[in-house]
């Protein structure tokens, strides 16, 4: 050591060294108290994604969104004229019917790229900043890691659906009142039938979006880059409503993911219309099931080098 | 034991897999589009028939016979609508023909490819034509037979093809089922409709003294002198006057009436069509129609004769016999032939204990045929009472309301369905469920018939319905409207059959010439009542924004009308969509009623109105708008100026029907039973396959499981002193020698005492897809207490080599074991070492500490192990370890991650390039560090491509070039290995004799201040002794060969020779990387 440069730092290290337990013969086998099941508790990838600047935004988000429907809304009723079947009047005419329409125009959309953006995040941003492997090594098990990410990826999205579907019905009570939940043919839903009508549809939506989340997890692990995964899974979605439009394209249509997107209107009429739900649900969790499958067997192999 | 679990776990996984990809390869199948149904040709047959009635000769059918794919079956007759022919209804044919029924088309009289004139479906011959059918099919081999000379056969069509198949049951009771689309009951009422019921002239209470139109055989409410649908009629006629008699036949595609489009009208003169013997500018029409209709086109007024006509040509002569069950399918926006119609029928149907279904549709004459819900209804209708199999349809009523419009222009449509069918209502049938009163409001107003009839409002096109919600603005006239609105509506009110509503209505005084015009008629040549003065008004519903008709009543007449129109409080397009959303004519109908007795003095009159049938939503928050009208396009209405006084009558409610019921899931939306079943499946091997996938124990890596060499218990099997990865350099000085930290050699068998080696590599090789191999043959061994360099230069494989024993990369081929056990992706004896590969990785949003943290509990080991704050003294940050670690220079990264790797103090610690952007004080500190860990037991492996890291840090050496390792040993022994030593002297020559004379001695050369030696063999204490014996004054005896000439020498060595440009200095150790190499590939072979 320098006895022109005394460096304090090294010397602190050099004294933690030294009161090092000393190894004890180690038994075979894993680290003490180490159990590859666990290991990523949800509650820590939890908190390792809460206190993320993109998650906290997107909830913010979904806060916010509500807020600004309601404003249009009040800015767009000056000058709406007397059409009373308008988007508006109808979003305006209950707590209920706000709710619905805030998931209306956040389902083809937003929430798509909310979801894509929980799910193609897991694998390929921890890529992006190395901590993938330093995971791996620690070793979490790669299907564990994959899976603990998913249920996290799946809680705060879901999450996100329920914070947007509550504060649009606060501000929806607030300001138009708990009127009886009105569809547009002129049905109208009242009490405990209004409220598990709501909650079928904010459920198809979060269930028809699996296919998305099947989507972006299997780009997630099949690139580095986070933006690629989660564009590349808004990009198809997109695709796919397009497609739905082309209506020449006839019964091949039924296979898009995104074909029954909007079967949750079964939900609003007397009785309820389970089927286009039920093939809805199935097509997505279908998809959701094959790409996610597909995930975790590329994962499973794949060489991790960033 | 191990392998049997990996099976079980293999083929659990397999099977799941198996299981999950047949079920939905089940369901793309069972989901998958039907290619096209197959076409079934009609065979064509020429049927001939009587001429009928007072015609002498025969009348030639056209036909077309369908047979299904197996027989005799039931037979099924299609009729086509007026202005077709057979080939009109050829995919109705054909899918009745797949539904299992030998079908039957043809072309009745006068129309497609038959000879005759048409006779409106006349009893007197088209209903004999269809019994004659019958008769034919009587005789077909393929028909199944009820008897002799009695098929069973169903009927259907729709309109004109209707209204024969209800007269061919009628009159035919071998007709087993009928299904009879948008057609009428009576055509004069249909095409002469009068819908008052009753008359009180004078201020008296009203009281049904003078019922009109009550008491008919069909039940119609409506007088007997109606108001001529002109337009309808000139639209269907015309098609007929003008088309040859054996001219080709228009094809059209649902079975309906081809009407000529309306622009059309004016070109086709009646000398178009007279090619045939029939009369002049009659085409194929027979001739006393023709005639009839002349003289009614002109007048715009019923003659008796036309009425003889109609009767002829009426189902109500007939209906009430009819004892096959008969389905009626009537559209909700049909103006030709409404929904009253429909309900006549039923009614006559009914009263003979007929089994009677009705369905109302959201089409009709002016919206498009029957959706696929109905057609399945008609087919199931046909299917069970032909082939009198399975439950008996329901007879429940259907009917569909649409709701707003989207906003993608279609009206959002439900079915609703009750069991019975309530029939209209209106003032002639109380209704099965309770009416609904709505008030309404509105001052008297004054309306006015123009001069002329025009301009007169625009309700409805013939054929052009469609587009009628566009033309809502032209509904309404200004000046000739009176509208009267309800309060909005506080619950959704469907209207469901026929609303009534009493008026009183004031003929005012005619200004000018008005007063003669009582007595002039309407025109001239007029017949029956035409000398009277004449009234006519048009009554229709509307829903109307809650924010419209608030105007009305406040300026008699115009006012309220005009701001509808014309949109004169806000913006026009706001307004017109207002109209197109909300301000249609309920069904695009208006009830037209003629008040002959109405004096022209202002003497009131009340007069109770049937409104047109309808199934007309008006959604909360809208008000229903009654609108009387003094002109109607669609209608022949008086050409004489008239102006009226119109105002509720004293209570002023509107009696609306409203049926209600329970929405009917589509037709084609049975619930996808299968669907269920597999999204069942799915969720539950979904949900199994997360559980699972989560507690299955990682398995080693499938490329390389040598059940030996990683084994420790097999290790004191290897060579004590060369064991097979460990390259020495060079060979022929012999193999290295293990040194423990502290110089003694270690047990033999690496084994012993210490426990299994922390790190065994045996012939590892990794080859990317490309062909690329990073890694060729990597065999080393580390021993416990080691600190050992992996040395070699950029790109060597040294990262790609520890990745795989991370478990981040699969290697190609070779094994790993780490403290004995096999190594592999997630393997848990992973958690025993440390690692700290290729760069730092947390997560940049969070404090340093944060990261630590976070990194110790998701090891999910206890946090008592983590060791925090001695992985803190090396990270050394000081208070920035709370800053966030984006804000971090590399070096804080770097130091911050090499204590990551120390958290729980890993047994081996893996350290690739540590001191990488370290500056000089901390990688100082660093190797003191790294010493020390190793002295407490542990072990380090250190990766650097720098020299003197190696030199200083480790105490052992492994040199790798080009994906190899190519030798082997201490650093010391490296470094001494080469025998090349530098000795200081005064004086060199001296030196040199004096080495010259050793045995065994390589070249001695001066060098500077002294002289280099190639000791060889000889150890350099013999050396230096002979020196000191022979006077010579050594000052300095070094190794004259740094680890460096070592390392270059090494290197250079294990390029790929070509030629025989190779170094001296490399032949050796390229001798024993050709060894190690061997060695290696030996091993990794019997690995695999």
């Amino acid at each position: 050591m320098s006895p022109l440069y005394h460096d304090r730092s090294a010397d602190a290290a050099m004294m933690a060294m030294d009161t090092l337990p000393a190894s004890t013969t180690p038994p075979r086998g894993a680290a003490p108290g180490f159990r590859p099941t666990a290991t990523l508790p949800i509650r820590v990838e939890l908190s390792r994604q809460l206190r993320r600047r993109r998650t906290q935004l997107t909830l913010a988000f979904m806060v916010l969104l509500p807020a600004i429907l309601a404003l249009a809304f009040q800015l767009g009723s000056s000058s709406a004229g007397p059409s009373t079947s308008s988007f508006i009047d109808l979003a305006r005419s209950s707590a209920a019917n706000f709710v619905m329409v805030t998931m209306f125009f956040s389902a083809s959309f937003l929430l798509i790229v909310v979801i894509s953006l929980y799910f193609g995040d897991t694998i390929a941003s921890e890529a992006s900043w190395s901590s993938l492997k330093y995971l791996l090594a620690m070793p979490v098990p790669r299907m564990r890691l994959l899976r603990q990410k998913l249920i996290v990826a799946a809680i705060l999205s879901a999450v996100c659906i329920v914070v947007l579907a509550a504060v649009a019905a606060g501000i929806g009570l607030v300001l138009y009142g708990a009127h009886p939940l009105t569809t547009p043919t002129g049905e109208t839903f009242t009490g405990s039938s209004a409220l598990w009508r709501i909650l079928l549809v904010i459920g198809y939506i979060a269930v028809q979006l699996a296919w998305v989340a099947g989507l972006a997890t299997l780009m997630t692990v099949s690139t580095d880059v986070p933006l690629g995964a989660v564009g590349t899974a808004v990009l198809l979605s997109i695709v796919s409503q397009i497609l739905d439009q082309i209506t020449a394209l006839g019964g091949f249509r039924g296979f898009l993911p995104t074909h029954y997107s909007f079967a949750w209107t079964g939900a609003l009429v007397e009785p309820i219309n389970w089927a286009d739900m039920t093939r809805g649900t199935f097509s997505s969790v279908a998809y959701a099931f094959v790409l996610t499958v597909a995930a975790f067997l590329l994962f499973r192999r794949k060489d991790v080098t960033s | 034991m191990i392998a049997g679990r990996l099976l079980r776990t293999r083929t659990r996984r397999w099977v799941a897999l198996v299981v999950a990809a047949l079920v939905v390869a089940a369901v793309v199948v069972a989901a998958w589009p039907r290619s096209g149904p197959a076409t079934i040709a009609a065979q064509d047959e020429k049927i001939v028939v009587p001429a009928g009635t007072g015609l002498t000769g025969t009348v030639t059918l056209d036909a077309g016979l369908y047979l299904p794919a197996t027989t005799p079956a039931p037979a099924v007759i299609v009729a086509h609508g007026f202005g077709g022919s057979r080939l009109s209804v050829d995919a109705d044919a054909q899918r009745l023909a797949r539904a299992g029924f030998v079908v039957l088309t043809y072309s009745t009289r006068g129309f497609g490819r038959s000879t005759g004139q048409v006779g409106l479906d006349s009893l007197d011959y088209e209903v004999p034509d269809a019994r004659a059918l019958v008769d034919w099919l009587a005789k077909r081999s393929e028909v199944t037979q009820d008897g002799p000379g009695d098929p069973r056969v169903g009927v259907t069509g729709g309109s004109y093809g209707g209204a024969l198949a209800l007269m061919l049951a009628g009159t035919d009771p071998r007709i087993d089922a009928v299904a009879a689309v948008a057609t009428w009951n009576n055509l004069e009422q249909a095409l002469f409709p009068n819908n008052t019921a009753v008359v009180k002239v004078g201020g008296n209470p009203p009281s049904p003294s003078a019922p009109v139109g009550t008491g008919t055989p069909a039940f119609i409410p409506g007088g007997a002198d109606g108001v001529f649908k002109q337009a309808w009629a000139a639209a269907l006629i015309s098609s007929v006057l003008t088309t040859p008699a054996s001219g080709p036949s228009s094809v059209g595609n649902s079975g309906y009436d081809d009407v000529p489009a309306p622009t059309k009208d004016g070109t086709a003169g009646p000398t178009a069509g007279s090619t045939s013997g029939a009369s002049a500018g009659c085409g194929r029409l027979m001739a006393d129609i023709c005639a009839a209709y002349t003289q009614v086109a002109e007048t715009g007024r019923i003659t008796p004769t036309m009425a003889t006509l109609l009767a002829k040509s009426s189902p109500d002569q007939v209906v009430s016999t009819i004892k096959a069950p008969t389905l009626l399918v009537q559209g909700e926006q049909d103006t030709l032939f409404g929904l009253d119609q429909a309900d006549a029928n039923a009614r006559a149907i009914a009263a003979n204990g007929t089994p009677v279904a009705v369905s109302w549709y959201p089409g009709g004459h002016n919206g498009g045929a029957p959706d696929t819900t109905t057609e399945n209804r008609i087919t199931d209708w046909l299917h069970h009472y032909l082939f009198r199999t399975g439950p008996a349809p329901s007879q429940t009523f259907r009917y569909s309301v649409a709701g707003p419009v989207s906003d993608r222009g279609q009206p959002r449509l439900r079915t609703l369905q009750v069991p019975q069918y309530p029939g209209l209502a209106g003032i002639a049938h109380p209704p099965l469920t309770p009416d609904v009163t709505v008030p309404l409001d509105g001052r008297p107003q004054v309306i006015a018939n123009p001069p002329g009839g025009v301009p007169a409002a625009l309700t409805s096109l013939p054929g052009i319905g469609s587009l009628a919600s566009s033309l809502a603005a032209l509904s309404v006239v200004p000046g000739q409207t009176a509208e009267f609105v309800s309060q909005p509506m506080t619950t959704p009110l469907v209207v469901t059959g026929s609303a009534t509503v009493t008026l009183q209505i004031e003929r005012l005084p005619a200004a000018g010439s008005g007063s003669t015009d009582a007595t002039s008629g309407p025109s001239t040549g007029a017949a029956g009542g035409a000398n009277k003065p004449s009234s006519v008004l048009y009554l229709s519903l509307a829903s109307v924004p809650g924010s419209a008709g608030t105007a009305s009543g406040t300026a008699p007449g115009t006012a309220a009308s005009a701001s509808a129109a014309t949109g004169t409080t806000s913006g026009s397009v706001s307004t017109f969509a207002a109209a197109a959303l909300g301000g249609a004519p309920a069904g695009g109908a208006v009830a037209p009623i003629r008040l002959d007795d109405l004096p022209a003095n202002g003497t009131p009159a009340l007069v109770t109105v049937d409104l047109p049938a309808v199934a007309f939503q008006v959604v909360s928050g809208n008000r229903l708008m009654l609108r009387v009208a003094t002109t109607d396009q669609g209608y022949f209405g008086p050409k004489t100026p008239a102006a009226y006084r119109v105002s509720l009558a004293p209570g002023g409610n509107l009696t609306v029907p409203e049926v209600g019921g329970t929405r009917v899931p589509g037709g084609d939306d049975a619930e996808p039973v299968g669907l269920a079943i597999g999204l069942a499946v799915l969720v539950l091997v979904g949900t199994a396959g997360l559980i699972t996938v989560g507690r299955i124990r990682p398995r080693g890596r499938r490329t390389a499981a040598p059940p030996e060499a990683p084994d420790p218990s097999e290790t004191p099997r290897l060579p004590a002193v060369s064991p097979p990865p460990v390259v020495s350099q060079p060979p022929e000085r012999g193999p290295a020698t293990q040194i423990s930290p502290n110089g003694a050699p270690l047990a033999a068998n690496g084994t012993g005492d210490e426990g299994p080696i922390p790190l065994v590599i045996n012939g590892l090789a990794k080859q990317y897809p490309g062909g690329v191999a990073a890694v060729q043959d990597v065999s080393l061994r580390v021993e416990r207490g080691q600190v050992l360099g992996l040395l070699g230069p950029n790109g060597a494989g040294k990262t790609t080599t520890l990745r795989m024993v991370m478990g981040l990369i699969m290697p190609s081929a070779g094994s790993i074991s780490i403290f004995g056990e096999p190594a592999g992706p997630g393997a848990p004896i992973l958690s025993r070492i440390g690692s700290f590969v290729e760069g730092a990785g947390f997560l940049p949003h969070l404090p340093g500490m944060a990261n630590l943290e976070l990194y110790w509990r998701a090891t999910g080991r206890p946090a008592a192990d983590a060791h925090l704050a001695e992985a803190l003294e090396i990270a050394d940050l000081g208070a920035a370890v709370r800053r966030k670690v984006k804000t971090y220079s590399h070096g804080m990264r770097q130091r911050l991650a090499i204590a990551q790797a120390m958290l729980g103090l890993p047994d081996l610690l893996i350290l690739d390039e540590p001191t990488n952007g370290l500056d000089p004080p901390q990688i100082h500190a660093m190797r003191e560090v790294l010493r020390r860990y190793a002295a407490s037991g542990r072990t380090v492996l250190v990766s650097s491509h720098l020299l003197s890291e190696v030199e200083q840090t480790c105490t052992h050496v492994v040199v790798m070039s080009r994906g190899r390792t190519i030798a082997a040993g201490t650093v010391a022994e490296m470094v001494a290995a080469s025998g090349e030593m530098s000795i200081g002297t005064p004086t060199p020559d001296a030196a040199m004799d004096c080495l010259r004379g050793i045995d065994g001695i390589g070249a001695v050369e001066p060098s500077g201040s002294g002289v280099a030696v190639d000791l060889g063999g000889v150890p350099l204490g013999e050396a230096l002794g002979r020196l000191l014996g022979a006077g010579v004054v050594v000052t300095s005896a070094a190794p004259r060969n740094r680890l460096e000439d070592v390392f270059l020498e090494l290197v250079g060595s294990a390029t790929p020779v070509v030629g025989a440009t190779a170094s001296r200095a490399g032949s050796g150790a390229r001798k024993a990387a050709r060894n190690g190499t061997g060695t290696g590939t030996g091993s990794g072979g019997a690995a695999r």
